[in-house]
Formats: structure tokens, C-alpha cells, sequence
């Protein structure tokens, strides 16, 4: 907590806005206010919409309950979405995790040219995501695809001269045209966004790791992977929690990759909350199921926000 | 010495792989910008170079006699960046998003630089949680807030136009920058408006004239991150825009530019590349100040 400024005789406060208790709420509120008005208030609105039957084009409609929600649930496409959200968030938080523990690790260090990769490390996060993932729609298209030439270069060379047969050269994978390889893709792309971030958080946990810590663990002959295990690792958990937190929110609630990368094609089967809710809620006009579908998103968010809470107030302890 | 110089090595043996992958994307935008029809779309061709082929009546070839170049760069064509330049909206989609991104910036720092300030210094114990509960609001995200703001866009009128994104963006850029300020301003030591304030100065004489401008590089990062969150939002100017005139980059590029399956794909990679350079390059600039002004808000 922030120490309260010296104390000066109560005669300077003259002015009403000088006293701190009204200033305060003056600066503060026209920001609460809009967040307020923009968040706040599309979140309730989103809330009341999907207990209705409103279609696009009216902002109310009937009450119907909890029948969005409950049909939603029965439906296949949602189901699959709801599977897909589940495993594109999980697996490519677990990809990001790995890799951004290992790059923070390495860029903490002082070494010759670490501006310049650190620079092309950054890139996918900096670039706008939209853009960066039609970069992506090109990598993996299906007859030029820049990944399936060099497959197929290497199927050809030196994997067969091995004995090794991984790649059909006549019919070389479609990545973004079944639905295993498309998620996996999805992934993939989401991944590669996503790890620059964790890596720069990353990076801010170890910086604030105090020099001391190492020194005392040099004294006490911690070195190596001992000193990994015991020293390093506990003290970053607290910033990977926050890493992974993040990643969570950005991951669960991202629409964009999907939405370029497959639209939730081929036949729905890469279909997410996100893409869902909009092809329902926009594309086919029902206002009320979409808000409900996006509305399935909300137990991660106040999961994640109690872990940040957790997290905010620990940090203020110690 | 020798053992220095072998952890630079592996610095560079585990690093180099991974900046590799992640860099990939943007040379092959690059490289792809730049090829001939006849070049890209011969299947014979190595893909990582650039190969002669018969120029259209359109392709320019610049640097055509210049053979000594390396990887073939003699062959590259300029023509698929005047196209988009030429034939489409992108021009008119980089200055919506030039001027979107502005006045966004404006009104995000005219909420949240006093905001920050009164969390970081007046607020006493509730200032913390009331931090908090302000960044909280950064996770609520776009896509369960289209649906409804899409209506509430329509009753107001704004639809296909600038203005609804003028509105609504800066609900997601004044959590987080007034984060971010709030941990700026709090590295600075109240001393200094105190004996600014003892020399006769109000409180917010003192703000803006002590405070604002020592605290300029933190306010240019919360002016650079918001810029780039504004040129990255998708969803909403998906939703709220369908004209392609009013469009932004990253909406315009792949709803326009992509048209069913007819895919120019050189042009295509020209306009993903223009916007991400610039904005790689500043956020690179700034990115210390945003680790110090993110984790000095309290996540330390």
C-alpha cells in the first residue's frame, strides 16, 4: 500500500478539490463511469438477452427462461464447440508454458545479438493478429503450401533413403481440410501468438527475482539443476500463474485465429464458443442463443479473476 | 572467458530454433509480397528463393538487370504492393485505422492518466482494490460483448461508421493503461508535487506540470500499447462495420482482400506486412517500460 503523502497543515486545503477525499473520486470516476457504461452495462444487457428470444434488429424479446441456454447444451455443434474451446485452450496454454519458460530463461542472460532474436521472438505478438494469421492461411494452404514443399522435399530425400514414411508426396496433408489437422493448426497459430506475451511476462518475473537469491544459493552449493528445481522454479511459479492466467482469458475468448484459419469448418468441426456465439448470434440472427453461447465463457473468466484476486492480494503481503 | 562464450553459444543453439519459428511467418509475407505471378505459382519453383519466370504486362521487375544479386532477388516484383495501393481500399482502411487509433488514444489517456494518478497516490487502501477491480475488467473480452454492443451500436445509429469503434474500443484500452499508469505513477516520489504544492502550486497544477511530463516515457508506452490493441481489435469492427469504406486494417484485409476462393496471395501478404513492421519496431522500443509499468502496478 502505497505510504499517504507527508502531512501539511490543514490550512492549505483551501480549495475543495485540494482535499484528497473528494479529488480522488473526481479523477477516478469518468474512467469507472465508462467502463462502467461499456462493460458493465453490455455484460448485463448480454446476461438479460440470453433469457430471451431477441433476433437482430430489436433489443428485447420474449422471456423464455433458461431455454437458450438448455438447447444450446443439447446441441451437437455446441458440444463440439465447447470440446474444442476445452482442448485448444489447455493443450496450446501447455505448449506456451513450456516454451516461454525455456526463451525467459535464456533471454534473462546478457549475450551477443539478444536484441535482434528477441526482436523476431516478438513479432507474432506485435503484429496485428488478424494479419499474422493470414500469413498463416498462406503457410498452410493446400496446393502451395510452404510446410507440405518441404515435406515432401524431405519425404522424397533423405526420409526415404532412411526408410521413413511419413508424408504422401501425391496427396501431402491438408491442413487446414480435416478437421484433426485443422485444430491441431488452430493450435498452433494460437500458440505462436500467445508465446511472445508469456515469454515477456516471463521475463519480468525472473528480472524481479533479486540478485541476493542467487548469491545465497551459490553459497549453499545450489547449482545446476538443483538450483532450477529449488530456487528458480518456486520463486517464478507466481509470475507463470499469471502468465497462465492471461493466456487463459486471451486463449478461451479469441476469435480471430479460428475465424480466418477455418471459419469452424470443415463441417463445424472446428467450430469454438466464440465462433459459434457469432455465426449464431450474427450470422443466423438469434441474439438470444448467441449471448447465451458466449455466455458459457463466463465461469473461466471468474475463475481466472479469483486466481488474479488470489494473486493481487498475496502479492500485496509480502 | 571460455565458459562465457560457451553459454553464448547455446544462448543462440536454443533461442536461434524458436526465433526462427516464430519469425518465420513474416519472412515468407515478405518473401511472397514480392514474387511474379509466373514464380509463385510454378510448383517447380524453390519456394525460398525468388525464380525467373515470364512477367505479365502488369509485373514491373525494378532490379531486373541487376544479376549479381543474391537468392534471385534480380526477379522480384514492386507491382503487388502498388496494387493494393491502386485497386483496393487500402489506403482509406490505414488512414480509418491512422485516425480511429488517435482519437482512441486521446480519450484513453484522458480517462485513465487521472484515474492512475488518483489510484497510485489519494486513494489510500481501497485505491488497491479499486486497481484491481479496474484491471479485472480488461479480462471481460470482446467476444462475449459483440453481441450485445452490435444492438447497442444499431440503436444509436453508429453502424458502419468510425465512430462505433471510437466508442467502444476504449473499453478495452482504459483498464489497461490506467493499470499500467497506476504503476508508473507510483515510481515517482510524491515529494516532488509536494514541494511543488509547498511553492504555492494546486494539486492538479502539480500534476500536470510536475508529474505528466517526468512521467512521459511511461505515458508514450501506455500511447504506444493502446495504439497497437486499437489496430489489433477484430471482432468488433467485424460486427459493427460492413461497409468496406469505413473498415479498418485488420478487419479490411482479410473480409475484403480475401474474396471466396480467388486468392492474391502476393498483394495479400503485402498488406499483412506494411502494418506489422512499423508496430514490431515501436513495441520493441518500449517493451522494458511495459514489463517495469505492468509489474510495478502490484504483481510484484
Amino acid at each position: 500500500v502505497e505510504a499517504s503523502a507527508s502531512p501539511r497543515p490543514r490550512g492549505r486545503w483551501r480549495d475543495v478539490l485540494e482535499e484528497r477525499r473528494f479529488l480522488a473520486p473526481v479523477l477516478i470516476s469518468p474512467a469507472v463511469l465508462y467502463i462502467g457504461l461499456l462493460i458493465g452495462a453490455p455484460l448485463g444487457l448480454a446476461i438479460y438477452l440470453s433469457f430471451t428470444d431477441a433476433t437482430a434488429g430489436s433489443l428485447t424479446g420474449d422471456w423464455v427462461g433458461l431455454r437458450n441456454y438448455t438447447e444450446e447444451w443439447g446441441s451437437e455443434n455446441f458440444r463440439r464447440a465447447l470440446r474444442n474451446t476445452i482442448l485448444f485452450t489447455l493443450v496450446s496454454q501447455a505448449i506456451v508454458l513450456v516454451g516461454a519458460a525455456i526463451l525467459a530463461h535464456w533471454l534473462v542472460k546478457d549475450f551477443p545479438g539478444k536484441w535482434f532474436l528477441r526482436f523476431l521472438i516478438l513479432l507474432p505478438w506485435a503484429a496485428p493478429v488478424s494479419l499474422g494469421t493470414i500469413g498463416w492461411l498462406w503457410i498452410f494452404e493446400s496446393t502451395l503450401s510452404v510446410v507440405n514443399w518441404t515435406a515432401v522435399r524431405l519425404q522424397t530425400g533423405p526420409l526415404d533413403a532412411l526408410g521413413i514414411d511419413l508424408v504422401d508426396p501425391l496427396d501431402p496433408p491438408q491442413w487446414l481440410g480435416r478437421p484433426n489437422l485443422a485444430m491441431a493448426s488452430i493450435i498452433a497459430v494460437h500458440a505462436w501468438r500467445i508465446l511472445p506475451f508469456a515469454t515477456v511476462i516471463f521475463i519480468a518475473g525472473l528480472a524481479s527475482i533479486p540478485a541476493e537469491v542467487d548469491d545465497a544459493a551459490k553459497i549453499d552449493g545450489a547449482t545446476g539443476l538443483k538450483k532450477l528445481f529449488y530456487v528458480t522454479l518456486p520463486l517464478q511459479l507466481p509470475i507463470a500463474l499469471v502468465a497462465l492466467l492471461f493466456g487463459i482469458v486471451f486463449t478461451a475468448t479469441d476469435i480471430t485465429v479460428v475465424y480466418i484459419l477455418t471459419n469452424g469448418g470443415p463441417f463445424n468441426q472446428t467450430q469454438m464458443l466464440t465462433m459459434w456465439a457469432f455465426q449464431t448470434g450474427i450470422r443466423g440472427s438469434s441474439l438470444g442463443a448467441g449471448a447465451a453461447i458466449s455466455l458459457y465463457l463466463l465461469p473461466i473468466l471468474v475463475f481466472v479473476s479469483v486466481g488474479m484476486l488470489w494473486f493481487a492480494r498475496r502479492a500485496e503481503v509480502t | 572467458m571460455w565458459a562465457r562464450s560457451k553459454q553464448n553459444v547455446f544462448a543462440w543453439l536454443v533461442v536461434g530454433p524458436f526465433a526462427i519459428v516464430l519469425a518465420f511467418p513474416f519472412y515468407w509475407m515478405l518473401m511472397t509480397s514480392l514474387k511474379t505471378n509466373g514464380d509463385l505459382y510454378n510448383v517447380e519453383n524453390v519456394p525460398f528463393v525468388f525464380n525467373e519466370a515470364e512477367a505479365t504486362a502488369t509485373e514491373r521487375l525494378p532490379l531486373k538487370d541487376q544479376e549479381w544479386l543474391p537468392l534471385g532477388v534480380e526477379n522480384i516484383t514492386t507491382s503487388n504492393y502498388e496494387f493494393i495501393f491502386r485497386e483496393t481500399k487500402y489506403v482509406d482502411w490505414l488512414q480509418n485505422t491512422a485516425l480511429l487509433g488517435l482519437v482512441v488514444v486521446l480519450i484513453t489517456l484522458a480517462l485513465a492518466l487521472p484515474a492512475g494518478y488518483a489510484l497510485a497516490r489519494l486513494s489510500g487502501g481501497w485505491g488497491q482494490s479499486a486497481g484491481v477491480g479496474i484491471f479485472l475488467t480488461y479480462l471481460v473480452p470482446p467476444t462475449l460483448l459483440f453481441l450485445p454492443l452490435s444492438r447497442v451500436v444499431a440503436e444509436l445509429g453508429l453502424q458502419d461508421r468510425l465512430w462505433s469503434l471510437i466508442l467502444v474500443y476504449p473499453s478495452f484500452t482504459v483498464p489497461f493503461s490506467t493499470w499500467l499508469l497506476m504503476g508508473f505513477f507510483k515510481t515517482i516520489p510524491p515529494e516532488l508535487e509536494d514541494a511543488a504544492m509547498i511553492d504555492g502550486a494546486s494539486r492538479l497544477m502539480a500534476l500536470v506540470r510536475v508529474v505528466f511530463p517526468i512521467s512521459l516515457p511511461g505515458i508514450l508506452t501506455v500511447v504506444i500499447f493502446s495504439f497497437s490493441l486499437v489496430v489489433n481489435e477484430f471482432i468488433y469492427a467485424v460486427t459493427f462495420i460492413s461497409t468496406s469504406d469505413a473498415r479498418t486494417v485488420s478487419s479490411g484485409v482479410p473480409l475484403e482482400l480475401i474474396r471466396g476462393d480467388v486468392y492474391f496471395w502476393q498483394s495479400l501478404m503485402a498488406a499483412t506486412l506494411i502494418p506489422s513492421i512499423p508496430l514490431a519496431l515501436l513495441y520493441n522500443a518500449f517493451l522494458d517500460r511495459f514489463i517495469a509499468g505492468f509489474t510495478g502496478g502490484a504483481f510484484r
